[in-house]
């Protein structure tokens, strides 16, 4: 079975956010970077998926469109299961407008299939983490003339198929597609792993495919003016006790508000 | 007269609280483009004939001036090559000034799948639109709303989702308004098949963690599986539900249903809970809709503390176990 999966780079931010001063990118002088948690275990997925099939010619495809620095993400992703690795480098205003992130993503697509054969299944993120569009993959589905289904907490590989599970408020839906298709993946379909040591030394070798599909500088409908924080609430925090001291204090307050 | 059309968001003819909300942000918009709101519902003969009055009577409290209701025997069940294609054969034929739907799962995903196949810009999860200038000012959330973006849209057709709670559900002033029911036949083709639900499981019945009146969540603090038992313990006497932090599901020490967060759950309980959580902004952005907050920690710098109401400042071990206690003796004792 040969997966794709698409990933981001993003920020690690912390306690707060800062944007810079011009407010176009979150401030990112004093942060490391990661990948979207949806997409981490879309890549475990696709691991895990591939490790339960039979035989070999398996693969997992990790794609990311970004800076340069992409390549920090691709090399994890290959620690943790991803067999090869590429590239589109796509500098800056590439998370500004998702339509055009999508065409690039698309023409990638065509590109890795044309070379390497089709994709029995791509794996997105339900959301990137950054911003959080809710629309690539969908795009990229559709352009492809696939059939995708978001949000799916649940994946079995059945002859011909996938049975995808969707979360509900109450449990969940069950979807059946046909190969080739394609699937938005939610954090707590799995518990990614953590690099071995081997697959970490291993990785800093992997090949990675610098493809030439970088979105033209023709941009969508959607531009971004500028990046804030929300208004924060203004918050004095009133301080019970400083021990197990404070536990009848608490218990009045839960009297107070009705709950207890 | 042109209209916004507002898709309404339904789980086998019960709209979602997100639909109302759109509805609501919908008459904003529509008053700003001196256009009237319009409601699209989608579903097959059987769905209406159950719920179809209900479903217009929502619409109708909350402003619709027209409900077009898209009847096909593929609408039975959600499906979003179904739902997308209703939607593509919807505006085509009524082509409304703007397209608009609630940042839920179904919202968001119908909404993505109208976009693809119109090839359109999609703004998503906006929390405030202005149509008076062209190119339209939109401010969205970002990081799951720890961030905001302004940005402008050109579009032959505005496709927007609206940030959940980012308003309340009003119906209109002055009551329902008089309201006209639209039936088109959508045009879909057998390929919208290969995405329609086929099952569903429910595993769950009453309260969620998302509707739950008190949540007692543990972060890295509680330090193992076995830590939770007081949580528990404490959750159970008030009647609430367990919450945890990533850190706590990256540990394997409860299931990723428990998480609040960017990447979790959202909730919105009367009092939230927080024990050893320092309150990344991740976190944060899933517990911030708590009417009250109630931070346990042993470090009086945590961010989660210099944001709660209430802090108790010691280790949640000793604390969470002495509040069960002191809630059982006070329920022993009879009350005078
Ligand atoms: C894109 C993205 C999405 C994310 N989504 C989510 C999400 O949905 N939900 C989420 O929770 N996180 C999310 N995170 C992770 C988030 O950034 C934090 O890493 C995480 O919330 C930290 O969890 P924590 O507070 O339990 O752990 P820590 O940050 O390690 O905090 C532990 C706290 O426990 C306190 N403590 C320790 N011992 C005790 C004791 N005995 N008694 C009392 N207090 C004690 C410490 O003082 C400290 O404040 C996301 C991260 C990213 C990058
Ligand atoms: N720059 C990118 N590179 C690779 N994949 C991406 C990129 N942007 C978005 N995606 C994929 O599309 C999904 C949805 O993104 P979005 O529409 O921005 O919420 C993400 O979870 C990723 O899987």
């Amino acid at each position: 079975m040969r997966i794709l999966v698409c990933v981001k780079r993003v920020p690690a931010v912390g306690s707060r956010i800062n944007v810079t001063a011009d407010g176009q990118q979150v401030d990112t002088a004093h942060l490391g970077f990661t990948t979207s948690p949806h997409e981490e275990c879309a890549v475990e997925e696709a691991a895990q998926i591939t490790e339960r099939l039979d035989g070999d010619g398996h693969a997992v495809v990790v794609l990311t469109l970004g800076p340069e620095e992409s390549t920090e993400q691709l090399r994890y992703a290959a620690s943790v299961g991803g067999t090869e690795l590429a590239l589109v480098v796509a500098e800056g205003g590439l998370d500004w407008d998702p339509q055009r992130t999508a065409t690039a993503i698309t023409a990638a697509v065509r590109e890795l299939e044309s070379s390497g054969g089709k994709f029995d299944l791509i794996l997105f993120g339900n959301e990137s983490a950054d911003g959080g569009n809710f629309q690539v993959g969908i795009r990229v589905a559709y352009a492809l003339g696939r059939p995708i289904v978001n949000g799916i907490k649940g994946i079995d590989v059945t002859e011909g198929g996938i049975v995808a599970r969707r979360e509900t408020d109450a449990g969940y839906e069950v979807y059946e597609l046909e190969t080739p298709c394609a699937l938005g993946v939610k954090e707590g379909i799995n518990l990614p792993r953590y690099p071995t040591m081997k697959g970490r030394l291993a990785s800093r070798k992997a090949q990675i495919a610098a493809l030439d599909c970088a979105p033209d500088a023709v941009s969508g409908g959607q531009a971004r003016q500028r990046l804030h924080r929300p208004p924060e609430r203004a918050s004095t925090t009133v301080v019970l006790g400083d021990s197990a001291a404070a536990a009848p204090a608490v218990v009045d307050l839960l009297d107070e508000l009705g709950v207890l | 007269m042109s209209s916004v059309a507002v898709l309404i968001d339904h789980d086998r003819g019960i709209p979602s609280g997100g639909a109302l909300e759109a509805l609501t942000a919908a008459r904003t918009l529509a008053a700003g483009l001196g256009a009237a709101v319009d409601a699209v519902v989608l579903g097959d003969s059987e769905l209406f004939d159950t719920h179809g009055a209900s479903l217009v009577a929502a619409c109708a409290s909350h402003g619709a001036a027209v409900v077009h209701r898209g009847r096909h025997a593929l609408l039975a069940d959600y499906g979003p090559d179904a739902w997308g294609a209703a939607l593509a054969s919807f505006v085509a034929g009524a082509q409304p000034a703007a397209v608009v739907a609630a940042g839920t799962d179904r919202g968001a995903e119908a909404m993505a799948q109208l976009a693809a196949r119109t090839d359109l810009p999609l703004v998503a999860n906006c929390v405030s639109v202005s149509p008076a200038n062209d190119p339209w000012e939109i401010t969205r959330i970002q990081w799951g709303g720890s961030l905001l973006e302004d940005v402008t849209l050109s579009s032959s057709l505005p496709l927007l989702t609206i940030a959940q709670h980012s308003v309340e559900a009003e119906p209109c002033e002055g009551g329902p308004i008089e309201t006209v029911v639209a039936d088109f036949a959508p045009d879909l083709g057998p390929e919208v098949e290969r995405t329609l639900v086929r099952d569903r499981v429910t595993l769950t019945e009453g309260v969620t963690l998302s509707t739950s009146p008190v949540v007692v969540s543990g972060g890295r603090g509680v330090g193992s599986a076995e830590g939770f038992a007081t949580l528990e313990e404490l959750a159970e006497l008030l009647g609430g539900r367990v919450g945890c932090s990533r850190a706590v599901t990256n540990n394997g020490w409860r299931s990723h249903a428990d998480q609040v967060g960017q990447t979790g759950t959202r909730i919105a309980p009367e009092i939230y809970i927080a024990c050893g959580i320092s309150g990344a902004i991740q976190h944060w952005v899933g517990a911030m809709g708590s009417k009250n907050i109630l931070a346990i920690n042993i470090d009086p710098e945590a961010n989660m503390v210099a944001k709660a109401g209430y802090a108790v400042i010691a280790d949640l071990h000793e604390v969470v176990p002495a509040i069960s206690d002191e809630i059982r003796r006070r329920r022993d004792r009879p009350s005078s």
